[in-house]
């Protein structure tokens, strides 16, 4: 029998000692994720502003179709992704399944369509408030675009996070097309799966600890510039 | 002496292109009809009051006018044509509640110009002539939004005039301020006529209306009740809507 006491110190030792094998986990599930919320982003916040800021025809499909993909189950999305790039798929021969690439590509998917959804909601609302001034300027769509995400910069660094918590907590899609090859495709949720049915528990508590602090100082990181951000007044 | 002056400008006024006109134009929102075809030039270098009781449409005549809102009938001209960019850039608005961008009141004036496509080292110089003349000097780095409606009434009149338009409309710009930043907007606005400004304004102050207004265009209930010189619409109005509205009683019934 275990306690919960003694996997508890020994997940706080191995945290302390901080191996190699550790860091090599933690590095790469940041790289992978901040990669893929950065691409998601660059995709989501302009398409997010222009369906939020703009009528046109088929803008209410857009916004469904946005929302329903916000839910995107990541299992079906790794599997998707798995067909696409293994030997027999359509990109099978850039050889990327089992690669870090391919998570960042499955965790691009899943992301983007969060970011560009709230992106929408929230240039929307700003939008209404700043239209009639926009147009008395006689403001071209670009300017009004990128006029409209800065000045909703703060409300949208909630939404990147969002999609930081999406991805970086998500094991279903990355697991598929990664494969979690040790020294290769590790990463911390991946780990804690595979350790966990392996009874290795002390490792898998050690990077689910270190998963949540990386949640919550993330937040609190967020939380402190949005309310220096409201007591300025620009929020 | 006054008048004399007043009938020559009303002379050349016959003569000169209006600078914009509506024609027909009609307005309805919902299958409701809120405005009903309405005609109107604006002559180069006028004071344009839109006078009339709340709900009577002055908001929604400036928006048509200035192009903001598509007329369900009628069109509204530009120099004779249909109005294009150029048309939009000529022109600038103070709303009736100032719309204030997320940024620093220094922000907000510079944003205007930029759009306006000034350089950025003109825009400097502008920016601090628009600051001194709203007097808002001491919070060029405060965020708009915080300043008082009335400083960010002012901040909306000088972000109106330092793109210096040809037509500038304002709605009620003077309605929550104290009177020596009435005095301010006022002789603002008063300076930019002279240099050659065309000005439509909404007012309910008479007295404003007195200081400010060349000729009063008074709606009622989406139509215009009548159209005059302001001395004429103000003091011997023949409408019945003008006559209650200078009485400052209700008027209720149709125009005509
Ligand atoms: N988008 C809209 N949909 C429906 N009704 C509207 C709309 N905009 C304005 N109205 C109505 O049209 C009428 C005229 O509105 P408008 O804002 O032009 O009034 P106003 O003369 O400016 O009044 P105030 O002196 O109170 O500013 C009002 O009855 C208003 O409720
Ligand atoms: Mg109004």
């Amino acid at each position: 029998m275990f306690s919960f006491g003694d996997i508890m110190a020994e997940a706080l030792g191995l945290i302390l000692t901080w191996d190699r094998d550790l860091s090599e986990i933690v590095l790469l599930s940041l790289r992978v994720t901040l990669t893929a919320v950065a691409i998601s982003c660059l995709i989501g916040l302009p398409l997010g502003a222009v369906v939020g800021a703009f009528r046109f025809r088929g803008r209410g499909t857009v916004t469904v179709l946005l929302n329903a993909l916000m839910g995107l189950p990541p299992v079906v999305v790794g599997l998707f992704v798995y067909l696409m790039l293994s030997n027999a798929g359509p990109l099978g021969i850039l050889g990327l399944l089992y690669t870090p690439t391919a998570m960042i590509i499955a965790q691009t998917i899943l992301v983007t369509p969060i970011v560009a959804a709230l992106t929408k909601q929230v240039v929307e609302d700003l939008h209404g408030e700043y239209a009639e001034q926009f147009a008395s300027f006689g403001l071209t769509a670009r300017a009004r675009v990128a006029a409209l995400l800065w000045d909703a910069r703060y409300s949208l660094l909630t939404v990147a996070l969002a999609g930081f918590g999406r991805a970086v907590a998500e094991v279903g899609a990355v697991l598929i097309v990664g494969g979690n090859i040790n020294h290769v495709t590790r990463v911390m949720t991946t780990t804690i799966a595979l350790e966990t049915s392996k009874g290795n528990l002390e490792l898998a508590l050690a990077l689910g600890v270190l998963l949540l602090g990386l949640a919550v100082i993330v937040n609190a990181a967020v939380m402190a510039l949005r309310a220096s951000a409201v007591r300025a007044a620009y929020a | 002496m006054r008048d004399t002056v007043m009938d020559i400008r009303a002379e050349s006024a016959v003569a000169a292109q209006p600078l914009l006109e509506a024609r027909g134009v009609g307005f309805s929102a919902g299958g409701q009809p809120l405005i009903h075809g309405i005609d109107l030039g604006i002559e180069p270098g006028r004071r344009t009051l839109v006078m009339g009781a709340n709900g009577s449409g002055k908001s929604l005549l400036l928006r048509l006018l200035h192009g903001l809102l598509t007329p369900s009938s009628g069109q509204v001209l530009w120099r004779g044509h249909a109005p294009d960019r150029g048309a939009r850039r000529a022109q600038a608005m103070v709303f009736q509640r100032p719309v204030m961008l997320r940024r620093s009141v220094l922000a907000n004036l510079n944003f205007a110009l930029k759009v306006h496509g000034m350089a950025g080292r003109a825009r400097a110089a502008r920016v601090q002539e628009a600051l001194d003349m709203a007097r808002l000097s001491d919070l060029a780095s405060h965020p708009a939004r915080v300043l008082s409606g009335g400083e960010q009434q002012r901040l909306a009149v000088a972000r109106a005039l330092m793109c210096e338009p040809d037509l500038l409309f304002l709605d009620e710009p003077t309605s929550s301020l104290d009177p020596a930043s009435t005095q301010m907007i006022e002789d603002l606005v008063n300076a930019a006529h002279a240099r050659g400004v065309t000005i439509v304004m909404v007012t309910h102050d008479l007295g404003q209306a007195r200081r400010m207004g060349d000729e009063v265009i008074f709606l009622h209930a989406g139509r215009v009740a009548e159209r005059g010189p302001l001395h004429q619409v103000l003091g011997a109005p023949r409408s019945e809507a003008a006559r209650a509205w200078t009485q400052g009683r209700l008027y209720t019934g149709t125009p005509h």
